[in-house]
């Protein structure tokens, strides 16, 4: 199993490097430029310093290495210093946003919190409704109860976060005036009133994205019972006379959760995706607004950057899935 | 394709046994979910086709003093409300007429919606079909197919709209700039499944006796495909086109409402519902007209790619 693990982290180095490159590509290919909101009166010679002094000057093949040598060993660098009050990083060019000229991942830091609590809350409340809508869906396969289940997932498939975000405002803050349609990000939690703020202005975006997850979740917790329920050794559990409750709750769930764990992890880096639409509809200063942000800003470095991490992202989680497979089901051996 | 040479040969076989998509139909016809998808879609579609024949009302003509008309049913609860049936269902901001921009509207979003659908089922089957019957293709486009997954696809999308709108813009014009950047970049990003799919089934189905059998007399590989081949994945093919269509609108609409689809001028569903979030406190309709057309037609299609499934599932049919 680790031998796997070791093997597959280092299979992911190309494959992430692949992925930069592309990513690196396409923003050198493409015409927009980030001078283009520059006063049109500079001089072209000027011009053409600015361009250097933004690091446009070289060309790819220099700037790639560049780029790559300031993500995996400049910015970690900077990391430990901040943290060890080591000094590794010895003043070395760390990765500079066009548009606020301060480092790139000093902005990712000061929006992460704001996303991963929108995003991260919505995933688990958005699982945890899932599971027993799965399980009851399918130990009562047919029921009123299975059929709506069914419905309700097919909704969350089909109303795109922009209009069900959309839709829930005008409902519960234009019609009712129970919540805000706006979440404050400066809001802080320092009492019981201030809590039950952030609780109400949290609910809308999380209970939006949840319904992506718990659409996705259920349908999948659902199918994975149902190929348990008519397994033998749950005829045999049920023949020992173990009552109902422990055959379903201990036997069938347990096995059922082992595909549902990996599609779990799957789901976690494009629900970040899904984030990118809901943070804009309830106007969240989160990652995906700075992704947004920086895209019409023509700041290279940063779309560069968040891209990547998002990229990562989706490479680590396909691993986790992978191993965790191993390591939950024993019947799957990587060898 | 080999979809029009099995209508082509249906009634020969017709007279004698019922053909296989016959079959296929009468099971489809079951799924009360599909068939009111199918009459939701086809609803939709001649909406938008044939209704701007019907209701001659320019899309874009601003009519500042039939502004902020409100839909006709709200004078059932509010009489003094502004409201017209020359507009049913109300007007902008600048009065322009919204019936007529849905109609617009979503004949650009379900025309770039199967548009991309065709490409990416186009470009998947192709990589599917080759990495599936070409041994040494295989590793090559299935570790190709990996590395696309492993894209952050919507941020890509964006910065591919950005970046590029300017120069196809002035290539192509406005409207087939963006539609040709639209459509392509959905087509490129949504293609990844149905390769998976398609290479599992071919690779099945190269084991089976027939496919030796044809192989025994000598088919070379290009008719093997077409003629062997293709009509059996065509099920997987069709399922997975359903849910294409589906989250290709979706993207569009997605697209436009973060602002970087179509210009502004140029209603799509999406983009209705994004320039109408701004008023959405006063006219809470407008959000609603352009949000119901695109969840609703993504049911519809949804409903039928499940009830497509069903029907040609040969384990599930006639039962």
């Amino acid at each position: 199993m680790l031998t796997y693990t070791l093997r597959r982290l280092f299979l992911s180095i190309p494959t992430l490097l692949f992925i930069a490159f592309v990513i690196f590509m396409l923003l050198e290919l493409a015409p927009g430029d980030p001078m283009a909101s520059m006063p049109l009166t500079i001089p072209p010679e000027v011009r053409q310093q600015m361009r250097e002094a933004l690091g446009l000057g070289e060309p790819w093949w220099v700037r790639f290495p560049l780029w790559l040598n300031q993500f995996f060993i400049v910015e970690p660098q900077y990391w430990i210093d901040n943290a060890f009050g080591t000094n590794f990083a010895d003043g070395a060019q760390r990765i500079i946003s066009f548009q606020s000229r301060s480092p790139v991942f000093d902005t990712i830091a000061e929006r992460m919190p704001q996303t991963l609590w929108v995003v991260g809350m919505s995933y688990v409340v958005g699982v945890l409704i899932a599971l027993p809508i799965g399980i009851i869906s399918a130990y009562k396969q047919y029921s009123v109860f299975d059929q709506a289940g069914t419905f309700v997932s097919m909704i969350g498939f089909s109303v795109p976060p922009f209009f069900s975000g959309v839709l829930v405002i005008v409902v519960f803050s234009v019609q009712l005036g129970w919540l805000p349609s706006i979440y404050d990000t400066t809001h802080q939690v320092v009492d019981w009133e201030s809590f039950k703020f952030q609780l109400r202005q949290m609910i809308m975006p999380v209970m939006v994205l949840a319904l992506q997850t718990t659409a996705q979740v259920s349908r999948y917790m659902r199918a994975s019972m149902l190929d348990n329920l008519g397994q033998d050794y749950v005829r045999t559990a049920r023949a020992k006379g173990m009552s109902e409750s422990v055959v379903v709750m201990k036997h069938v769930v347990r096995n059922s959760m082992i595909p549902v764990v990996t599609v779990i992890a799957l789901g976690i880096p494009s629900i970040f995706g899904g984030a990118i639409i809901t943070e804009q509809v309830f106007k969240v200063n989160g990652l995906g607004q700075l992704l947004i942000i920086a895209l019409q800003g023509s700041d290279i470095p940063m779309v560069m950057t968040i891209t990547f991490l998002l990229a990562v992202l989706i490479v680590l989680m396909n691993l986790i899935a992978d191993v965790l497979y191993g390591v939950l089901d024993p019947r799957i051996r990587y060898d | 394709m080999t979809d029009a040479s099995l209508t082509k040969d249906a009634p020969v076989a017709a007279e004698k046994v019922p053909s296989q998509w016959w079959d296929v139909w009468d099971q489809f016809r079951g799924h009360k979910g599909a068939m009111a998808g199918l009459f939701f879609l086809t609803f939709i579609t001649l909406f938008c086709t044939i209704g701007p024949l019907l209701w001659q009302v320019d899309p874009s003509t601003l009519d500042i003093r039939n502004k902020d008309v409100r839909p006709i049913y709200t004078a059932i609860w509010d009489g003094d409300a502004k409201v017209s049936w020359a507009r049913p269902m109300g007007t902008d901001h600048l009065g322009r007429d919204i019936m007529s921009n849905i109609m617009q509207g979503g004949r650009i979003s379900l025309a770039v919606g199967w548009t991309a659908m065709i490409l990416a089922i186009l470009i998947g089957t192709l990589i599917g079909v080759l990495s599936g019957y070409f041994k040494r293709l295989d590793w090559a486009l299935m570790r190709f197919t990996d590395l696309v997954l492993a894209l952050p696809l919507l941020p890509l999308l964006l910065v591919m709209m950005l970046l590029f709108r300017d120069p196809l813009r002035a290539a192509f014009g406005p409207e087939n700039g963006i539609f040709i950047l639209i459509v392509t970049g959905i087509g490129i990003t949504s293609w990844m499944q149905t390769a998976r799919i398609v290479r599992g089934d071919v690779m099945a189905l190269k084991e089976r006796e027939f496919v030796l059998a044809a192989r025994s007399i000598g088919t070379p590989p290009r008719r093997m495909i077409t003629r062997h081949v293709l009509p059996n994945v065509m099920s997987p093919i069709m399922v997975s086109a359903t849910l294409g269509l589906a989250t290709a609108i979706i993207t569009e609409s997605a697209l436009s409402f973060l602002g970087l689809g179509f210009p502004s001028d140029f209603p799509t569903w999406g983009k209705i519902l994004f320039d109408s979030v701004d008023r959405m406190t006063s006219f809470p309709e407008r959000v609603l007209w352009p949000g119901m057309a695109i969840s609703l037609t993504v049911l519809a299609v949804n409903y039928i790619g499940d009830g497509l499934r069903d029907a040609l599932d040969p384990r599930i049919r006639g039962l």
